[in-house]
């Protein structure tokens, strides 16, 4: 890999300030970003450790928690309030990776990852998202794992987090050193005419921690993947759901696997607040929703999937017989 | 009491936990440089020309070879051999230059940044039924007749009550074994001495000193420890030459282990398939008539022509016989040797049609094997030393819980789940082939015994022990096995699964020769024994039909929303003559059931035809099954065979069966549980979904 500079800082200003230097990147777990680095598609050349600054905590917070930036995938599963009050989120951490990539992988970075799309991972081909302006090969090349839903002409790629699903239906908040926070629902941003561009943080941002509000419904996480472990989704949902007397109080939907970030499915939430928690009146709206869609030939499964996928979870948050 | 059948540990098993087992690329030098190789980014072209003073400034560079600088290499047969000898790039991803540096880093960062000119050509990567160039080989891996026929299959078919006709297709799969390609080279003056990850280091050894022009004694290749090949370490791969080439290049010792991605170019793989098969039958199920016609590729490199109709010759009687293969020649990697070649696909292809078949006739599928059991090879006329398969199904039938099974698919739901059941049967040549070893008695009382036998993971040197040990009469805690290195005496590849059968006999010769040796007094020095079985395995009564048998069942359950199919349950009954050793042989048969658990579901290489470059070129990419694709239950049994004709020790070899039945087995289970008959593995969810 290209050489790099390593450093160290004793607290987040101390890493900003470092990063303010040009190609500088903070390195966390590095599950990601040091593969990229040995494919040649991050060339780096300052990386910042941030890992022994970043907060780590799990804690109780106002009603709901949060999550320290520098603490582990594995640590976040496993923690016994995330698991009782937000059981979406300790799944959907437990359905990303391996067990040993876990372990090393940080909530701030899992947030950062970039997509897996064959394209973009090899430097001997064109990629508008690593070299805009190249050209996409997914289009009329291999696409079957990738976006349905918020794609450009530009970039199909998939956003491929686990967490950032789950995070995206509780409506976590992304807490930023010296910046005000930003919802992650609106922390990424849709390719459209610059895939390069994948959130709204301007470079040299240091995420240190994330919010959950408080949660008082059933929530779950559910993961179609080509392998039974470690593999990326095909499509996944985290879904909560609130149903009183047989309606739908309220509902989230987020999708992971089909689009260039969480997907929040807010159409098929409205559709179904006030309504019946019905098997039908799932599929109705996941399909309102889909209604969106622009799929390729190879990845047009994903609309029936993720109809099936989202009617057959939220049948199972409420109860109701199939 | 004998050692062979004997449950013992394999002997490296504390080094290999521990850590303490050197692989190839594991050997220190405090001189050490690293090699990494530049690749082709075109599938055919020219290579104009490699700016080397460029590389040469770059950070940590000693040295950058192409065949404008690279020193000659004298001819092989094997092409894929004769690196950076053209300028023509012959597929996607071929070596083109190596570069070597004071680092790993260093030396992948200076080939990523090689600047190669290259005119690209047009190229053809795209494997169909329907092309007008496909050819039939002069003969198929490893040595068959491309065609059979059999009396009339069309008149045959014609007068069938019941007829199938099919096709069937497999993907490229890639061997992947967890250690790739890895080699440390270096010249101690005009000798050179590689450490290299292979499955026989004797060949690998012949064809160094070929290339470079020396003399046998002048090379020597260890491979003392083995992480895994399943085929693609069988021949020596460019890895092993650049690594040498580089060596003496820079004059320090070379190491050079290919990246995972390397695998998908260079590595090896299976070759995707396009297989029609048509069956005739009569309402009893009794074969009239049996097509098998297979459509694969090969490369332009080398040609390879995977032995797919092969296991439709002997399997099952039939009136009418006809076998077909026939390769387009692409630009593409070559594909070659992976687990049960010929086997695992096409008996694939031929157990999913016997399934289809046994629908159409209102038969059980085990039944409808045991009508169309033949006395003896339908293709040689020859007696099978043992044929045990009807003993397989009726006993996997047993411990599977077969009896009374609902013929009807689509029928049993669990929940979310919709489940089924499937039974497919497995058969593999039994070969041997000669082989050499070495026998004497140590001062302690021990006896060491000498073969170049390679343990690519699978317990040889564990199983060649127990043979020593009986052949010579003590406990195995008294042999020292010596394997793994090229100046030992000789042997064939571990390959084919005829690894312990070949070796077994030289290992058990030299062992009974240097007993009655010494039964005879010992003189003054010892006795040293050396024996080959060059003889011993030409007078193999030839009148003979070899093979194991096996039968494998699955249950598998299938998500009734996402077409998820997972196997629950996998089970293997084996004949494969004497078993020696139960727990290394366990180990490989539920080994082999997993690898077909991922051809069935999840191994895939998909290539995208405007680069010709397989493009899912990692782990994350290519699924082999993990562990929690191997449901609640895989199990693993064999018969207590003696089979005193298949060879004298009766062994028949167990690396590849275990393979060979399971993607038919699943693929009939998923039938089973759905109604949906996936005739193109992978049966990925989106081929089962429910739209």
């Amino acid at each position: 890999m290209k050489p790099f500079d390593y450093a160290r800082a004793a607290d987040p200003a101390g890493a900003v300030a470092l990063a303010a230097r040009p190609d500088a990147k903070y390195l966390a777990g590095g599950t990601n970003l040091v593969d990229l680095m040995k494919l040649g598609v991050e060339t780096p050349d300052l990386l910042v450790d941030v890992t022994r600054l970043l907060p780590a905590g799990i804690e109780e917070s106002a009603g709901g928690m949060r999550i320290g930036a520098g603490a582990r995938n594995s640590d976040v599963a496993a923690d016994p309030l995330v698991r009782r009050r937000y059981p979406v989120l300790s799944r959907a951490l437990l359905a990303g990776a391996s067990g040993q990539l876990r372990n090393a992988a940080t909530i701030g970075g899992n947030l950062l990852q970039r997509t897996r799309c064959r394209y973009f991972q090899d430097v001997t081909k064109p990629c508008n998202k690593r070299e805009p302006g190249t050209g996409c090969p997914a289009f009329a090349g291999v696409h079957r794992d990738l976006a349905i839903l918020g794609t450009s002409e530009h970039c199909v790629a998939t956003h491929p987090s686990d967490m950032a699903v789950a995070l995206a239906a509780l409506d976590a908040q992304v807490h930023l050193h010296d910046a005000a926070p930003v919802p992650v629902t609106g922390l990424y941003a849709l390719p459209g005419d610059t895939p390069q561009v994948e959130t709204v943080l301007p470079p040299g941002t240091l995420i240190t921690a994330v919010s959950l509000p408080p949660l008082g419904f059933r929530s779950s996480y559910r993961k179609v993947r080509d392998r039974a472990s470690y593999a990326f989704a095909v499509a996944s949902i985290a879904a909560a759901l609130d149903v009183v007397d047989g309606t739908v109080r309220d509902v989230r939907i987020a999708w992971g696997g089909v689009a260039p970030k969480p997907w929040r499915a807010y159409e098929a939430e409205r559709a179904l607040r006030g309504g019946p928690a019905t098997e039908a009146a799932f599929r109705a709206a996941a399909e309102v929703e889909l209604a969106a869609a622009r799929p390729l030939p190879d990845n047009a499964f994903k609309v029936p999937l993720v109809r099936n996928l989202t009617a057959a979870v939220l049948a199972e948050l409420a109860g109701v017989d199939r | 009491m004998t050692a062979i059948g004997t449950r013992i540990p394999r002997t490296e098993g504390p080094e290999k936990v521990t850590g303490a087992a050197r692989y190839a690329v594991e050997y220190p030098a405090a001189d050490m440089a690293y090699a990494w190789p530049v690749q082709a980014p075109v599938a055919r072209g020219t290579v104009r020309s490699i700016d080397t003073d460029a590389v040469r400034a770059m950070p940590g560079v000693l040295a950058v070879l192409w065949h404008g600088n690279a020193p000659r290499l004298a001819d092989v047969p094997d092409r894929e051999m004769l690196v950076l000898q053209s300028d023509q790039v012959a597929y996607h991803g071929q070596f083109v230059a190596v570069v070597v540096a004071d680092s790993l880093e260093a030396a992948r960062e200076a080939a990523n940044r090689t600047p190669v000119e290259i005119d690209e050509q047009p190229h053809d990567t795209e494997l169909r039924a329907g092309r007008d160039d496909l050819f039939t080989p002069e003969r198929v891996n490893p040595n068959h007749e491309p065609d059979t026929v059999q009396g009339d299959v069309e008149a045959e078919l014609a007068a069938s009550a019941v007829t199938v006709d099919v096709t069937y297709e497999t993907a490229a799969t890639h061997n992947n074994p967890m250690e790739p390609h890895a080699s440390t080279a270096r010249w101690d003056a005009d000798r050179l001495v590689v450490h290299d990850s292979n499955q026989g280091s004797t060949g690998v050894a012949q064809t160094l000193a070929t290339l470079f022009g020396l003399a046998p004694e002048q090379v020597r290749v260890v491979s003392t420890h083995v992480g895994g090949g399943f085929g693609a370490k069988g021949l020596p791969r460019p890895n092993v030459v650049l690594a040498a080439m580089g060596a003496r290049a820079v004059g320090r010792p070379v190491r050079l282990a290919l990246a995972r991605q390397h695998q998908f170019s260079v590595g090896g793989y299976r070759t995707p398939t396009i297989q029609r098969i048509r069956l005739g039958a009569g309402a009893d199920g009794v074969l009239r008539a049996l097509s098998h016609e297979v459509v694969e590729q090969t490369a332009t490199v080398r040609e390879f022509a995977e032995q797919t109709a092969v296991c439709s010759r002997m399997m099952y009687a039939a009136g009418s016989r006809r076998t077909a293969h026939k390769l387009a020649r692409l630009d593409v990697p070559m594909p070659s040797w992976m687990r049960a070649p010929g086997e695992a696909p096409g008996m694939y292809a031929l157990e999913s049609a016997l399934d289809e078949l046994a629908a159409a006739c209102g038969l059980d599928p085990i039944e409808l094997r045991v009508r169309n059991e033949p006395s003896v090879d339908p293709e040689s006329g020859h007696p099978f030393t043992s044929r045990n398969l009807v003993a397989c199904l009726r006993d996997g039938a047993d411990r599977f819980g077969w009896a009374g099974r609902d013929p009807r698919p689509g029928v049993r739901r669990d929940g979310r789940w919709l489940v089924g059941t499937g039974v497919a049967a497995a058969t593999y040549p039994a070969r041997t082939r000669p082989a050499s070893a070495a026998a004497r008695m140590l001062r302690d009382g021990r006896f060491q015994v000498e073969i170049n036998a390679t343990d690519i993971g699978t317990g040889a040197r564990t199983a060649l022990g127990q043979v020593a040990a009986d052949a010579l009469g003590v406990p195995p805690d008294r042999i020292e096995m010596c394997i793994g290195d090229s100046t030992l005496p000789p042997a064939s590849l571990a390959g084919g699964s005829m690894g312990t059968a070949s070796w077994s006999l030289a290992v058990d010769k030299a062992g009974r020769e240097l007993r009655s040796r010494m039964a005879a007094g010992v003189p003054e020095g010892g006795v040293d024994v050396r024996v080959d079985t060059e003889d011993d395995v030409a007078a193999l009564d030839r009148e003979w039909s070899r093979h194991a048998f096996g039968a494998h069942f699955a249950e598998v359950r299938v998500d009734a929303d996402t077409g998820e199919v997972r196997v629950s349950r996998l089970l293997g009954v084996y004949a494969v003559g004497r078993v020696v050793n139960p727990i290394t042989a366990r180990s490989q048969f539920l080994g082999g059931m997993t690898m077909g658990l991922g051809m069935a579901l999840t191994e895939e290489s998909t290539m995208d035809h405007r680069f010709g470059d397989y493009v899912n070129d990692d782990f994350a990419g290519y699924h082999v099954p993990a562990c929690a694709d191997v449901g609640t239950s895989i199990e693993a049994y064999w018969l207590a065979e003696r089979d005193p004709h298949v060879n004298p020790l009766g062994i028949k070899g167990i690396g590849e069966i275990g393979i060979v039945g399971v993607p038919a087995a699943i693929g009939n289970a998923v039938w089973h549980a759905t109604g949906v008959r996936v005739r193109d593995l992978p049966i990925r969810l989106d081929k089962v979904l429910f739209r």
